[in-house]
């Protein structure tokens, strides 16, 4: 194990161990939080009673697909967008400030046109995690050597090919880090949009248990979300790691 | 040597429009040229004469602004023909694949037998000095190991035209010499044309049948020099006493091309 992931594990455990002392001393008391322990605890009750295996069932799903329509579509529109330099210029001003659109104020408009289901949620998770395929694909594929994209021409090779056999694979190491973030952006879209108003979800679990200060469930709830995002972080992580080695790059 | 034209440059010419103004730069031509069918033709020149240019043009990487370019009869207009193998200059090694993998590539693409291409990329590894590496990603090799896995990669697939772009300028002077006797070995085995570009006026002589030198940009052909070397050659050749001689001859043609290269004034 690496130096610096020592170091995360220390500060993750001494971050935990504080919250652990200040909950069970009354500092913090339990009305405001659980101590760190408990919420363990209470997961571990939670999923083996199975009475929330729905709700987060119906959220990873949904984020699932709000994250692979993200990278297909993510990764197509940079492609087209690395071809056409005017589109891109056009759009590239657009992507830069994107993120200081509030997208959850659309999430009504949404409602209205789709519906109180599962598709404006969709919607939202993947409205925030496309751009973050797009601009970082976009970064990968400005960094292809031009004489790989030679090679390619000389193996008589069209465009889609190029794309997916030259172009992806040498961007990959950008592509993955667009990847890791949309993995963050769709949780974020649909647990954010079923806090705000929804039938079901991890989102809604979290936010009815908020609204009658149950902190039984919020916390354990936090803590699986936590848990899902940082598993799915660390794989992308190795595996980033793992291209960047082959590479010499790291 | 046949003595069939495989390649046919007439007066061919490129310009390039500047980035920044509307103004031109002629890189290269008129260059009229016959490339012998299964002959090995080297050309010299000053940096920036457009070499690399020519090359492409004949590739079909690029498309001449006027005059044409032939291959096998066939224009070449930006297309890129069958039957063409390219070298080039940068390290153009795919980083995520094996060395085996990189060199199989265009096997792969040609749809050849698991087999054959296992065949194939095995006696090109034995051939490269590679087989040790054969696993190796090209971040784990050096420069020169590199260039001769794009080289393995180029001539696995045995193409009619071998068209190479300073292949050896990051391999050092001994690796060199042995890379150009491998070189000659193949390009007696297949048939191949060869079109190499090259700084190395030694190398030129050692390797080419003939060797064209351009003049500065725009680069022309201002001579082409008949080395006259046996078809059954190795880099032992360099103890010829018309080695140095062809080698003279070559700096005497370029020695003022390089000069206004680089900005100097007229040599007396």
């Amino acid at each position: 194990m690496s130096r610096a992931a020592l170091y995360r594990i220390a500060i993750l455990a001494g971050i935990v161990a504080l919250f652990e002392i200040l909950c069970l001393t009354g500092k913090i008391d339990r009305i405001t939080m659980q101590p760190p322990h408990r919420m363990v605890m209470d997961l571990g009750r939670m999923i083996g009673s199975g009475k929330l295996n729905a709700a987060i069932v119906q959220t990873l799903s949904n984020a699932g697909i709000a994250l692979v329509l993200a990278l297909v579509v993510g990764i197509a529109s940079a492609i087209i967008l690395f071809r056409f330099r005017v589109a891109r210029d056009v759009l590239d001003p657009l992507f830069a400030t994107y993120y200081a659109i509030p997208v959850f104020a659309f999430y009504p408009l949404l409602i209205v046109l789709f519906g109180l289901g599962d598709t404006p949620q969709i919607l939202l998770g993947f409205m925030l995690a496309v751009v973050a395929v797009i601009v970082n694909t976009l970064n990968g594929l400005d960094r292809v050597p031009r004489v790989l994209l030679k090679t390619a021409r000389v193996n008589q090779m069209g465009g889609t090919e190029t794309a997916l056999k030259i172009m992806l694979p040498s961007a990959a190491p950008y592509v993955l880090t667009g990847v890791k973030l949309a993995v963050a952006y769709s949780l974020i879209g649909i647990i954010g949009a079923e806090f705000i108003m929804s039938r079901g979800g991890m989102g809604y679990e979290i936010s009815f248990a908020y609204n009658n200060f149950d902190n039984a469930t919020m916390y354990p709830l936090i803590l699986l979300i936590l848990f899902v995002s940082l598993s799915l972080n660390t794989a992308l992580s190795l595996w980033e790691r793992r291209l960047l080695r082959r590479r010499g790059q790291r | 040597m046949t003595s069939a034209a495989h390649v046919t440059l007439r007066a061919a010419e490129k310009t390039f429009a500047r980035a920044d103004s509307r103004e031109t730069i002629h890189a290269v031509g008129p260059i009229d040229l016959d490339l012998h069918k299964g002959e090995f033709f080297a050309v010299v020149g000053p940096s920036g004469c457009g070499k690399s240019t020519m090359l492409e043009l004949i590739a079909g990487l690029t498309e001449a602004t006027r005059g044409s370019v032939e291959f096998e009869g066939v224009p070449i207009s930006g297309r890129i023909p069958d039957g063409v193998g390219v070298v080039f200059q940068e390290d153009a090694c795919f980083p995520w694949m094996t060395v085996r993998d990189n060199i199989g590539f265009g096997l792969r693409r040609a749809k050849l037998s698991r087999a054959e291409c296992a065949d194939r990329v095995a006696k090109a590894l034995q051939m490269m000095g590679l087989e040790a590496f054969a696993e190796s990603y090209p971040a784990q090799l050096s420069g020169g190991m590199r260039q001769r896995v794009c080289i393995a990669r180029t001539l696995v697939t045995q193409p009619r035209l071998v068209l190479l772009d300073e292949p050896f300028g990051a391999l050092d002077q001994q690796t060199r010499l042995l890379m150009g006797e491998e070189l000659l070995k193949l390009w007696r085995h297949t048939g191949a044309t060869v079109f190499l570009i090259t700084h190395a006026l030694d190398e030129a002589t050692m390797l080419a049948d003939r060797i064209g030198v351009m003049s500065a940009r725009p680069g022309r052909l201002l001579e082409i020099i008949e080395t006259n070397w046996p078809r059954d050659r190795d880099s032992r050749i360099v103890e010829d006493v018309r080695f140095g001689e062809i080698t003279a001859r070559l700096w005497r043609s370029l020695r003022e091309e390089s000069m206004k290269s680089i900005g100097k004034a007229r040599v007396a």
